[in-house]
């Protein structure tokens, strides 16, 4: 091994510091642990303001705190989907690993987002607008999500070479980028039965807030919860990784 | 520039001319597709006439989706995609190419084919126009998507399942707009809307999907 005084040129490279895999990777492990207490402490109460401390609705009584729920996971059904198109972009265009890995990573967890987020939906629109689904342009463009999310988990393992796989997939996630607007604005472009924005607006948040710090509060947790999942993920990627490194050269070397 | 897309777009149109069934594989299925509505709903006329535009769109959907598989397929097994990439010229010029020769040989043909399959369904004369002028703007978008998803599963395992589930999703779009087109002008309304924003989804599809198609072919072979 070469120390860093032999080739000053790669110590002048040192402050890129997080995209290098292994610092990366001595990071998120020294972060995990903090990471998943502050998660579960943020559930904690989160979930404490959510079913017992808030009030409930005055017109649609307890079922309002399902939207404690739903909200915060579909915001991370677009937040994820944006992190993979961002990473895979990074990953297409630097060839980097780290961020084609964070991509491959993020997908599973996006994907049960956004079907927590369709299944707690349903389950309000039952009592509340009378039907279990609706074939509104919110409720159809994040379907479309869904199998977004479903196409680059399944496109990502179809081949017998991980890295063209990854390389699909990340071109998949970036076509498939044009659908996040249409999620985003659909309650503004369109009439829908779901209701606009109530928390994101220019004139500020239309909510109480005795029912906006449970939400807020749960999309924290939600936030934090899904990073854990991602570092989590990454270094089981990464050890597979060498699993198959190891057996290629042992295999080599037997040869 | 556009020699080279062009020479690749006559030997793809001679190859299919050669193959003979280059048409009748997609017409039929795009065919069987819809006489399976009548069979399975009942031949209420009424019923048919409503439903008509969104079958015959579906269809075309579909029949459009399995044809496109194969799209790449032969020049990435026989080593033509290898000269193709290699070669000077643009490769999303190529890859337009090969859209533009898939659409002729599968596309059109349904569009040619529509007014009969709207004769059966008992559609009204006066949507035939929108109808045909829609599947017009419509179609060639869907090969344009298509050959994306040509692109990115060759040499994927099971890829002709994977394409549906990765293309289907982006062809919700061109259905929305092409079957409302239809189903306004059906009753009454003005279907100009629907048309247009067709017309502005084939522009942007011709834009960027040939990009597309072409880095998923780079990443297909390296």
């Amino acid at each position: 091994m070469t120390s860093d005084a032999d080739m000053p040129e790669l110590r002048a490279q040192r402050p890129v510091s997080l995209a290098n895999p292994t610092r990366f990777f001595r990071v998120a492990n020294r972060l995990l642990p903090w990471l998943g207490a502050a998660t579960a402490v943020l559930f904690a109460v989160g979930l404490y303001l959510s079913l017992i401390a808030s009030p409930p609705d005055y017109q649609q009584s307890e079922t309002v705190r399902i939207a404690y729920v739903h909200v915060p996971a579909a915001w991370m059904a677009l937040f994820v989907y944006v992190l993979m198109a961002v990473a895979s972009a990074v990953g297409l265009i630097w060839r980097h690993q780290l961020a084609l890995m964070a991509a491959r990573a993020a997908a599973p967890a996006g994907l049960v987002f956004t079907a927590l987020c369709l299944a707690t939906g349903s389950l309000w629109g039952a009592p509340m607008w009378g039907t279990w689904w609706e074939w509104d342009a919110r409720m159809t463009s994040v379907l479309v999500l869904l199998f977004f999310y479903l196409g680059y988990v399944a496109l990502i393992d179809a081949f017998d070479d991980p890295a063209r796989g990854q390389l699909s997939a990340s071109i998949l996630c970036l076509v498939g980028a044009v659908n996040v607007p249409i999620v985003k604005f659909s309650v503004d472009w369109f009439h829908t039965l779901h209701q606009g924005a109530t928390v994101f607006r220019l004139d500020g948040p239309t909510m109480h807030a005795s029912m906006l710090a449970p939400m807020l509060v749960m999309a924290a947790a939600f936030t934090l919860l899904f990073f854990v999942v991602l570092l989590w993920r990454m270094r089981g990627l990464r050890a597979r990784a060498r699993i198959a490194a190891a057996a290629a050269t042992a295999a080599a070397e037997g040869a | 520039m556009l020699k080279p897309a062009l020479a690749l777009f006559r030997r793809d149109l001679l190859l299919a001319w050669r193959q003979r069934g280059g048409a009748v594989p997609v017409l039929g299925a795009f065919v069987l597709m819809v006489v399976l509505f009548p069979l399975a709903l009942g031949p209420d006329p009424a019923l048919l006439a409503r439903i008509a535009p969104g079958i015959i769109w579906v269809a075309a959907l579909l029949a459009t989706t399995i044809t496109l598989d194969h799209i790449f397929a032969s020049d990435h097994a026989d080593g033509t995609l290898d000269l193709l990439v290699e070669s000077p010229a643009p490769l999303a010029m190529h890859a337009l190419a090969k859209a533009a020769a898939h659409w002729l040989v599968s596309g059109l043909p349904m569009v040619l084919l529509s007014p009969l399959l709207a004769l059966m369904l008992n559609l009204p004369g006066h949507v035939y126009g929108t109808l045909m002028a829609g599947l017009l703007l419509g179609t060639p978008t869907l090969t344009l998507i298509g050959t994306v998803g040509g692109a990115l599963i060759l040499g994927a395992r099971r890829g002709g399942l994977l394409l549906v589930l990765l293309v289907v999703p982006l062809y919700v779009p061109v259905l929305i707009f092409g079957a409302g087109a239809a189903d306004a002008a059906l009753n009454g309304l003005d279907a100009a809307p629907g048309l247009m924003f067709l017309g502005a989804l084939l522009l942007v599809g011709l834009a960027l999907c040939p990009l597309g198609a072409a880095a998923a072919l780079r990443a297909a072979l390296t």
